[in-house]
């Protein structure tokens, strides 16, 4: 028998069972539509989080207290702006230095308020960090250098303060205390779950006196060159040792954030898609359920074909192909569901969803193998049914 | 005279039921020549349908020795067997066995497939065996929409479309009214006469009467039987049966020949 044929003949018993194969096919399209959706969402928040963390600005080095591995504990910052000081003589130059100390605190303005991340800073952030202004202007070396008691407000701040009115220039309160606001930044949205425009910026020296300390959470240097950035931060690192003998200080680079962060986020992919393959394996089963039936149902067919000249192989062949016909229409119709749901999800909700090559010839190629491997112990019974046993079976 | 299509030689066979061997067929000699006009005549449970099975190559014999198409079918191998059937045999069953849902034509067409005709090249020979058969109008008709005598005719074009040396016709008429049975004899008798070797199953006497010759089973034996070929004096050739019995080798007792002779003398009658 030719294999045009073949599929002719699969094609036509799986429309004499219309009702019977798209059900069997539910299984395959649920299986391979959510091995496509999950993967493209877990692909797209990858990419997200390196485009936000590439957005940071190259040659970036971050400084923290403690050690960055896992498992450890976070632990309480010993960094002051002495060492900051410190930090900043090793470097070289003041522009290329940020600090940062951070505090959760309520904003009000008028009868509004909101609930924001305070941070302490150096007029030199967006400078080191890559961030832009939509109305005003930052804060300045004398601001910091005079503890004055003006702020900067993400974006998601002012609208929440202020709604479609220019802040600049408004007063707020900080824990009571009274701020100017000289600036807003241009919004940024979510990263790793934080929403990043609900930030308040403030001089770091004004920010102590608020908060009655003189700590420094963390601290970032922007690196002259890519060269250099490694032996820059062990420097640093070892000046910090220097001064605070009982803490460690880590240094880390983008490509070890990314690196770390694409690692987790690949196994977390992983395991979704693994999940949704079970279900395509489940969907396989009832193929092969169906094919079982399918190969008793027409077991006269079966004898008939066999008396006037079908091998074992033609009819082997025949169901074969009815089962990958079934698995693959699914496949396909659930690679369709699959890039239509993640679109879905990307357009309607701030999970983002990237469709990639790889995971749609899997997913296709997954869907035609599971009907070969489901198909072939049906396809194997039916080939080796006896012809004279076949026709006699009512 | 053309060769024998079929010869078989003291076939055996014996199936295994739950480790229980019982035999269906015990020691069967037969020769259906090309051209020749056969009915095997026996009880259910006679062996009947297993010799049919094993003269169309659906089964092999335990043992003893059976050519198809001059092949010794204990050598052949599965898919060789399936292309013998293809080339030499030509099945009509009682039950029709056609496809459903499938045209009359493509039905016809099936052996075809088989033989890795393309769909182009089938539907000419299926439509002219159509016609043949006298159905001409109906090829695009579906089974469900033919007569029962109309879809056994389908069934023989069918069997005829490969052109094969024998056609094997297993009760043909077993499940049409007597009218209807009696049109699709005459069909077969035309194609006898153009050729074809016709083997009749079958426990209808009267059918049995119009072939040209006749065997008869019982208990997996031929018990009796008409070798003449010229199918002219049918009591006649029930005398010589008793000699002639011999043919199946086995069967020497002439009382089990006479019986048999004598139960188609009554049949006749």
């Amino acid at each position: 028998m030719r294999l045009a044929e073949a599929w002719r003949v699969a094609l036509d018993a799986l429309r004499a069972n219309r009702l019977r194969s798209a059900l069997t096919m539910l299984g395959i399209v649920i299986g391979v539509a959510s091995v496509v959706a999950l993967v493209a969402i877990g692909t797209g928040t990858k990419q997200q989080i390196e485009r936000q963390v590439e957005g940071l600005g190259s040659n970036l080095l971050i400084v923290v207290p403690g050690r960055l591995e896992a498992g450890a504990t976070p632990s309480v910052s010993t960094m002051s702006l002495d060492d900051v000081d410190a930090v900043t003589r090793i470097v070289g130059d003041r522009s290329r230095v940020a600090v940062t100390v951070a505090s959760g605190e309520t904003v009000r303005a008028g009868s509004r308020s909101v609930f924001t991340s305070m941070q302490g800073v150096l007029e030199t952030t967006p400078a080191v960090f890559v961030r832009r202004l939509d109305r005003g202007s930052y804060l300045t070396r004398s601001d910091v250098n005079t503890a004055r008691r003006v702020a900067v407000l993400g974006a998601g701040v002012a609208t929440g303060l202020f709604g479609d009115r220019d802040p600049v220039g408004r007063q707020i309160t900080l824990d009571g205390v009274r701020f100017r606001v000289v600036g807003t930044f241009e919004p940024l949205g979510q990263s790793l779950g934080v929403d990043r425009d609900n930030e308040v910026h403030v001089p770091v020296t004004a920010a102590h006196r608020l908060l009655g300390t003189d700590r420094i959470d963390g601290l970032a240097v922007r690196a002259p060159d890519r060269d250099g950035i490694d032996a820059l931060g062990a420097d640093i690192v070892a000046t910090l040792g220097e001064r605070h003998p009982e803490t460690d200080f880590s240094a880390v680079t983008q490509e070890q954030i990314l690196g770390v962060l694409g690692d987790i986020l690949g196994v977390l992919t992983g395991v979704l898609a693994a999940i949704a393959g079970i279900s395509l394996l489940v969907g396989g089963v009832g193929v092969s359920n169906i094919m079982l039936v399918s190969v008793r149902e027409r077991t006269r067919e079966i004898g008939l074909r066999k008396a006037v000249g079908a091998r074992p192989r033609d009819i082997g062949l025949q169901f074969l192909l009815e089962a990958v016909l079934l698995t693959t229409l699914g496949g396909i119709l659930g690679m369709a569901l699959g890039i239509a749901a993640a679109l879905l999800v990307d357009r309607l909700s701030p999970v983002p969803a990237a469709i990639t090559w790889w995971s749609l010839t899997l997913a296709f190629g997954v869907s035609a193998v599971v009907g070969i491997v489901f198909g072939v112990v049906p396809a194997q019974r039916a080939g080796r049914l006896d012809p004279v046993v076949a026709l006699r079976t009512e | 005279m053309s060769p024998p299509a079929i010869v078989a030689t003291d076939v055996t066979r014996t199936y295994d039921l739950d480790g229980l061997s019982v035999p269906a067929l015990r020691g069967v000699s037969l020769t259906v020549g090309g051209g020749d006009y056969l009915a095997i005549v026996g009880a259910s449970g006679s062996g009947k349908s297993t010799l049919m099975h094993l003269l169309g190559g659906l089964d092999r014999p335990t043992a003893g020795s059976l050519l198809i198409g001059g092949r010794d079918v204990t050598s052949l191998s599965a898919p060789e067997l399936a292309r013998l059937r293809n080339e030499v045999i030509g099945f009509v069953f009682q039950s029709f066995h056609l496809l459903p849902r499938t045209s009359a034509r493509d039905n016809v067409a099936l052996p075809l497939v088989y033989r890795g005709v393309g769909r182009r090249e089938r539907r000419a020979p299926a439509a002219e065996l159509l016609d043949r058969v006298g159905l001409g109008h109906r090829v695009d008709h579906r089974p469900n929409q033919l007569s029962g005598g109309e879809q056994q005719r389908v069934a023989i074009a069918r069997a005829l479309v490969t052109s094969p040396s024998v056609l094997l016709a297993d009760e043909p008429t077993g499940n049409l009214d007597s009218a209807t049975g009696a049109s699709v004899l005459t069909l077969l008798e035309s194609l006898n006469a153009d050729g074809v070797a016709v083997v009749l199953v079958t426990h209808d006497r009267e059918v049995a009467a119009r072939a040209h010759r006749q065997i008869v089973m019982r208990d997996g034996r031929i018990v009796g039987g008409d070798v003449l070929a010229g199918g002219d004096a049918l009591a006649g050739g029930d005398a010589i049966v008793g000699g002639e019995a011999i043919v199946g080798g086995e069967a020497l007792a002439g009382g089990d020949a006479i019986v048999g002779g004598e139960a188609l003398a009554g049949g006749d009658a």
